[in-house]
């Protein structure tokens, strides 16, 4: 590669990394308005992020959402990936269509149409009701993830067990999942970052008392103007640092994004 | 290893098969359900003071052909094809990299700097811009430091396009560098031994090949941008909107969810008109190359 072009990568990677960077640096600073650079040290805002309630009770949503969501939506797409896979039927196309639909819809709209669905039907504004949102919202993810793996499974080894005499719920149970399940961990990993991370439908259908943690961080934004969010940025920007290092070691990310490069390793 | 595919089981059980989808069809027509309440809050008339709405009507339809409205609109596209050309412009160099340099480390390193923000969440990243872009912010103390004096950057259509390209980078990037994998590097440097030089062979071998790329990672970008709604609402504060601001605000100021919806089904609308182009567009690519 020539240097311009070294010089050009460089700079577009200084772009992407510099937000999460300066935020790490201004949860250090000891003032309690953004002003950089940060001229007295302190860990005083880590403090205050971890002990704020809005953030503890947020946190606490938005753990028991994200459970909650991401294992309801790996057990729903590892059901509709195996019919949409395995069977024939009228409707098919239909299923597919409500199941990926979320996809492509705008979450704002989403959170938009929950909150008016439940306030027509008088259904309460609950955990429940953002659970079921988090779950449309992350269950194309799963679904595809499933599909990928039923499509590169051998079939032949559930042939054979069903020819040796054992009933499709057990070859079901003994051969199709333990075989599924990269594909089944994979897309409930995507599901849990995905929920946890959500922030526009999650928006319009939590109250105040069932604000996720990104909600309870944006009121806070709009309303101080201190470091405490820089500080729970910085935990959570190393937390995922952590948590993708880890995923690429077990994973291997190329692999899963599909940009290896034929014979790179 | 393509796996052999089996409906075996499926023949064996049907009814075991259907009884395990039936969770997601509820799940789905839940999901069709609060759409149809969209559509539904649209042709409602908005009673001031009341949540319920009133009887069916057209006018928060024909109140939308207000300048601000149209406004908005407009704004909304250009923010959303301005992200989409600038996320290629950006995206294609870093996806270049990680496919051709030839340091199994340095390669590693670019795709977790691109992909890492991908997983950050809307608020964090937007939280971060604010930090760079504020008048005492990084990029101010910087242009302080070097004696240029302050711009001003919070608020602006400029600093909302920075974070919004931001947010869309990564996934171009990954989509640009999946389409870049297919192509051999052998017919460049073929090109290139015929006597062509490095610019030339790229710019008539490799760049036409990626065109499909290109096309499908520009209409992710602006089908992306158009769903924003915490960068424009915390970077634009207010003075620079997007439907989806518009629509909350609507929404959670006025409490006038009938036009908020109607606003959100006229958003959808635009952007299905706008997708379904770019998609005519890429057709037409696809036949020529």
């Amino acid at each position: 590669m020539s240097w311009w072009l070294r010089l050009l990568v460089l700079l577009l990677l200084a772009f992407i990394a510099m937000p999460a960077l300066v935020a790490c640096i201004v949860a250090f600073d000891a003032r309690s308005i953004l002003n950089f650079p940060p001229q007295a040290w302190s860990m005083r805002w880590f403090e205050r992020a971890m002990t704020y309630p809005d953030f503890r009770d947020g946190a606490w949503n938005s753990l028991l959402v994200m459970i909650s969501a991401s294992v309801i939506a790996t057990l729903l797409g590892a059901g509709a990936a195996l019919a949409l896979e395995k069977l024939e039927f009228r409707g098919k196309r239909t299923l597919e269509a409500l199941v990926m639909a979320p996809l492509v819809v705008p979450h704002f709209v989403v959170g938009l149409g929950f909150l008016t669905l439940f306030a027509q039907s008088g259904l309460p504004r609950g955990l429940p009701l953002l659970v079921l949102c988090h779950v449309v919202l992350v269950l194309p993810f799963v679904v595809r993830s499933v599909w990928i793996s039923l499509k590169s499974l051998d079939g032949r080894l559930e042939d054979a067990a069903l020819s040796l005499g054992a009933p499709p719920s057990r070859v079901l149970r003994q051969v199709t999942l333990p075989l599924l399940l990269p594909g089944l961990a994979g897309g409930w990993l995507f599901a849990a970052i995905l929920s946890f991370t959500e922030f526009s439908a999650s928006l319009f259908v939590s109250t105040q008392r069932t604000q996720t943690l990104p909600v309870a961080m944006y009121n806070y934004v709009r309303e101080y103007a201190d470091p405490s969010i820089a500080a729970l940025s910085a935990i959570w920007i190393v937390t995922t640092m952590l948590l993708i290092l880890a995923a690429d070691r077990w994973l291997g990310l190329s692999r899963v994004l599909g940009t290896e490069v034929p014979g790179g390793r | 290893m393509a796996g052999e595919k089996s409906t075996a089981l499926g023949q064996g059980a049907p009814g075991l098969l259907r009884g395990l989808a039936l969770p997601a069809w509820l799940c789905g027509l839940a999901f069709a359900a609060a759409l149809l309440a969209v559509f539904q809050y649209a042709l409602r008339a908005h009673v001031p003071g009341e949540l319920e709405p009133g009887g069916f009507t057209l006018q928060n339809f024909v109140a939308q052909a207000h300048p601000l409205y149209i406004g908005v609109f407009w704004d909304t596209l250009l923010l959303c094809a301005g992200t989409a050309i600038l996320s290629l412009l950006a995206g294609y160099p870093l996806a270049w990299a990680i496919l051709r340099t030839r340091s199994r480390l340095a390669r590693s390193m670019i795709l977790a700097i691109v992909i890492t923000p991908l997983f950050l969440g809307e608020i964090v990243r937007t939280y971060g811009w604010i930090v760079v872009l504020g008048n005492s912010g990084f990029l101010n103390a910087a242009l302080a430091w070097l004696g240029l004096g302050r711009a001003e950057m919070l608020f602006t259509t400029g600093g909302v396009l920075a974070a919004l390209v931001h947010v869309t980078l990564p996934i171009v990037v990954i989509m640009l560098a999946a389409g870049l994998a297919h192509i051999e590097p052998e017919l460049e440097r073929a090109a290139q031994s015929l006597g062509a030089t490095p610019a030339r062979g790229f710019f008539t071998v490799t760049l036409p090949l990626s065109l499909p790329g290109i096309l499908a990672a520009g209409t992710t970008a602006f089908a992306w941008t158009f769903s924003a709604f915490a960068t424009p609402q915390l970077v634009g504060g207010g003075k620079v909107n997007m439907i989806s601001n518009l629509v909350y605000q609507l929404g959670f100021a006025s409490f006038n969810f009938p036009f908020a919806a109607a606003l959100a089904v006229s958003g959808l609308a635009l952007t299905a008109v706008s997708l379904a182009a770019l998609s005519l567009v890429t057709r037409r690519v696809e036949q020529r190359l």
